[in-house]
């Protein structure tokens, strides 16, 4: 926490846009290998799960499973239930129209019966309707494009008199980078795409657009201080340096709090938000890494590119006239 | 800032911590066995189904089938009149117009241990026995005996339609009925029998009587009219509860999805501590770091904090509660370590500026006034996020799914029904914070900084040569 701390972000800027393209590249690439995993709430299906004294024959239970619902296939896992302290065996199903609330009924009842000794209970269940499912996938999509382009909006807005046109796109290039990261954890972790993966992208659209705009704000005030005395790549340097204690220190507040619902969900077996607090970790850390080393030189580079050669342009029809 | 005097800061700090007093305890009187609560504290907010357990389900009609708005209003009666019977009150429930969907959520029935919330799904999706009964004969439990139980004279597939009405004459509000021919003249041969003995027809929905009117006059042509100082609502009630008998299907599950209340109190406790780990590290961090501003931070995130849970037990008695969910919680942590920024940002500032050689109260005049467009954009993003997040989320009936409507208009409601709660509370934190982390903590900064003691520039990470 240094303030005279000084690093060139700028002159290390093809280290980062490697780190950062490989990062995306894992992320798609890993989709293609492991396959994204959409959640029952997307793609409609059942998961029942059941705790139970002792022990009972997985394979059989499945049987049984299956016989009570007229012929549709299931799995199961099992495993420990950490609230109730006993086994517990999950169920899972997909059904080409959902499972009727009656079979579900049925099913439930005929395990009761045939597994008493095991003293069987239902404590969680799911299910989802394929049509319906798709729909929430959409309307989860939409929600997503609108966010985009509502942040597009403002960022139009807010960046006429900071960067311009190049400053927004980068910016918009950054949020874009930081969703695929959410994406890429999501499926490296082996967990299904689901509405918390959702909440998880809109929250870090609205929370990595505002790290960037910080240090874009930082430059346009230094760039009013020292137009005549510094370099364009000084003044950027020098900006993300003096947010850079900023920039880290408020990611470390949101990062350590949501590493505390992490680790304190995991200790309890509270799955459901673990998938919601983990990448929500992963993202923030995307988003203050994308805004400090990427966004920032990727403007520099692709303004010195598109407002340097405009430059050379007018200058030469300056000489041809 | 200049007019900031010393006391303030005591004024402030004292204020935030009634505040937060009130707001986990509520104000409330007891009376021997009854309590009256004016202020509502932590314990009464409602919590969501995936805390307290319970069941969340979306009926809709079998495929194939188009139902009118009318037959959703009946079909939603019959399951509110199933859930009563069941004696489960805290419900809710919604229609989507729009895709034909009935959502329905209710909690675990408390000190049942035994609550099958399958079989309760099932009876509440079954169609709805409408029957008009002769007389009103009932036993001590309201179930009909006797002659009532005996003599039925109409069945929910008499009945075409029964409509809310107003008399044009006396301003009245009437339900009137149309019957089918069949109904018609069973209808017929009924009134012109109890007409004579000034009899009354009963009017059940499975075994719960819900009206019981005096016959007036010989009906024959199929057209009746129940009359009873009924209010606008309330006739439209009744016909929806007749209606109800007489939709022609059975409604089906679109989903489904019920959690046992031990698995949510876990989850509760977990949140719990993993929120008071969070507050407790950011605290220690804030103070470290900033001395002096994080402090005031510290004393700022309280008030937010239990600004945010004032909105959700409903304390400020002009807005009604929300519904608090897991992901709400998480809400509410994620907004303390966002809303921590505000203060980083200004205290970075306020070191800058003390640092290029500024007196103090300069230095946090500038740091506040300078910081401000900076933390303004980072709640503004957040604003737009968690009105979309809300507004994808969100119950057909909330304020933002209405306003992001020309968005979400072809979609259903949502099937994650506990996402709207972490948007809900990310907005509030967010909002609030614009209140405490920025106008509270410049006012309590600003007046320590009047009392001598507090003048020291290491107090705000300056240097030596800040001092006076």
């Amino acid at each position: 926490m240094n303030s005279k701390f000084n690093f060139d972000f700028v002159g290390h800027k093809k280290t980062f846009f490697i780190i950062s393209i490989v990062m995306i590249a894992v992320s798609i690439l890993s989709s293609f290998v492991f396959g994204a995993n959409l959640d029952i709430q997307f793609k409609g299906g059942t998961i029942l799960t059941y705790i139970y004294d002792g022990t009972l024959d997985q394979s059989q239970f499945e049987r049984d499973a299956t016989d009570a619902l007229g012929g549709i296939g299931v799995t199961s896992t099992v495993g420990e239930d950490f609230t109730t302290g006993r086994n517990n065996i999950q169920l899972s199903l997909i059904s080409n129209s959902g499972l009727t609330s009656d079979k579900q009924f049925e099913l439930t009842n005929t395990l009761t019966e045939k597994y008493a000794a095991n003293n069987i209970e239902l404590i969680e269940s799911s299910d989802v309707s394929p049509s319906s499912g798709k729909e929430f996938f959409l309307k989860c999509l939409v929600a997503v494009i609108l966010s985009f382009i509502v942040l597009i909006v403002y960022i139009a807005i807010r960046f006429k008199n900071i960067g311009g046109w190049i400053a927004g796109v980068c910016g918009i290039l950054a949020l874009l980078h930081d969703c695929i990261i959410v994406y890429g954890t999501f499926i490296v972790c082996r967990m299904s795409i689901n509405a918390n993966f959702m909440a998880v992208v809109l929250t870090i659209l609205g929370y990595s657009i505002n790290n960037t705009i910080v240090i874009y704000d930082r430059i346009r005030e230094n760039e009013i201080l020292f137009r005549k005395s510094k370099s364009k790549t000084e003044i950027v340097n020098m900006s993300i340096n003096q947010s850079l204690t900023r920039s880290i220190n408020t990611s470390i507040t949101t990062i350590v709090a949501m590493l505390a619902v992490t680790i304190v969900a995991t200790i309890y077996g509270v799955t459901s938000i673990i998938s919601f607090s983990m990448p929500m970790m992963i993202g923030m850390i995307a988003g203050a890494y994308s805004s400090v080393c990427f966004t920032c030189p990727l403007w520099l580079t692709l303004e010195s590119k598109i407002n340097g050669n405009k430059k050379a342009v007018s200058k030469k029809k300056a000489a041809k006239a | 800032m200049k007019k900031v005097k010393k006391p303030v800061f005591f004024v402030v700090c004292l204020l935030i911590i009634l505040f937060a007093v009130s707001v986990i305890l509520g104000i409330s009187t007891y009376y021997g066995d009854i309590t009256t609560v004016y202020v509502k504290g932590v314990n009464n907010i409602r919590f969501g189904i995936d805390i307290k357990g319970g069941v969340d389900v979306t009926f809709t009609p079998p495929d194939g089938i188009d139902a009118t708005n009318d037959q959703l209003d009946a079909a939603k009666e019959v399951i509110v009149q199933r859930m009563i019977k069941l004696g489960i009150t805290d419900y809710e429930s919604y229609i989507d117009y729009n895709n034909d969907r009935i959502i329905v959520r209710f909690p675990w029935k408390e000190g049942e241990a035994n609550f099958d919330p399958e079989a309760a799904v099932k009876e509440l999706g079954e169609t709805a026995e409408l029957t008009f009964r002769e007389g009103y004969e009932v036993d001590d439990l309201g179930m009909y005996t006797g002659i009532t139980a005996e003599n039925v004279i109409l069945v929910g597939s008499d009945v075409q339609e029964a409509r809310a009405v107003q008399d044009t004459q006396t301003s009245e509000f009437l339900v009137s009925l149309q019957l089918t021919t069949d109904g018609a003249k069973k209808f017929a041969d009924a009134t012109a029998k109890l007409y004579q003995e000034h009899g009354v027809i009963s009017i059940w929905m499975d075994d719960t009587c819900f009206s019981y009117p005096t016959v007036n006059a010989v009906i024959s042509d199929g057209r009746a009219t129940i009359s009873g100082s009924f209010d606008a609502e309330g006739a439209k009630a009744l016909a929806d509860k007749i209606n109800s008998g007489a939709l022609p299907f059975k409604l089906v599950t679109a989903s489904f999805s019920t959690i046992s209340p031990s698995l949510g109190t876990g989850a509760l406790e977990a949140m719990v501590i993993a929120g008071l780990i969070a507050f407790a590290f950011i605290a220690v961090f804030m103070i470290a770091l900033y001395r002096l501003p994080g402090a005031v931070a510290v004393i700022s995130l309280v008030g937010q904090v239990a600004g945010t849970l004032a909105f959700i037990s409903g304390y400020f008695g002009f807005m009604n509660g929300s519904i608090l969910t897991i992901p709400g919680i998480a809400g509410i942590i994620l907004a303390v370590g966002m809303g921590v920024d505000a203060n980083i940002i200004t205290s970075e500032r306020i070191k800058e500026e003390l640092a290029g050689g500024k007196t103090l109260d300069g230095s946090i005049e500038s740091g506040f006034k300078r910081a401000f467009s900076a933390i303004l954009d980072g709640n503004v993003t957040m604003i737009l996020v968690a009105i979309i997040l809300m507004g994808a989320f969100g119950t057909p009936d909330s304020a933002f799914s209405k306003l992001l409507k020309f968005a979400f208009f072809m979609f259903g409601p949502s099937t994650a029904g506990t996402i709207y709660s972490f948007g809900f509370t990310l907005i509030t934190g967010v909002v609030l914070n614009l209140f405490f982390g920025v106008l509270c903590s410049r006012l309590m900064l600003a007046s320590l900084s009047k009392f001598k003691l507090m003048r020291n520039p290491k107090l705000y990470g300056g240097g030596a040569r800040n001092e006076q």
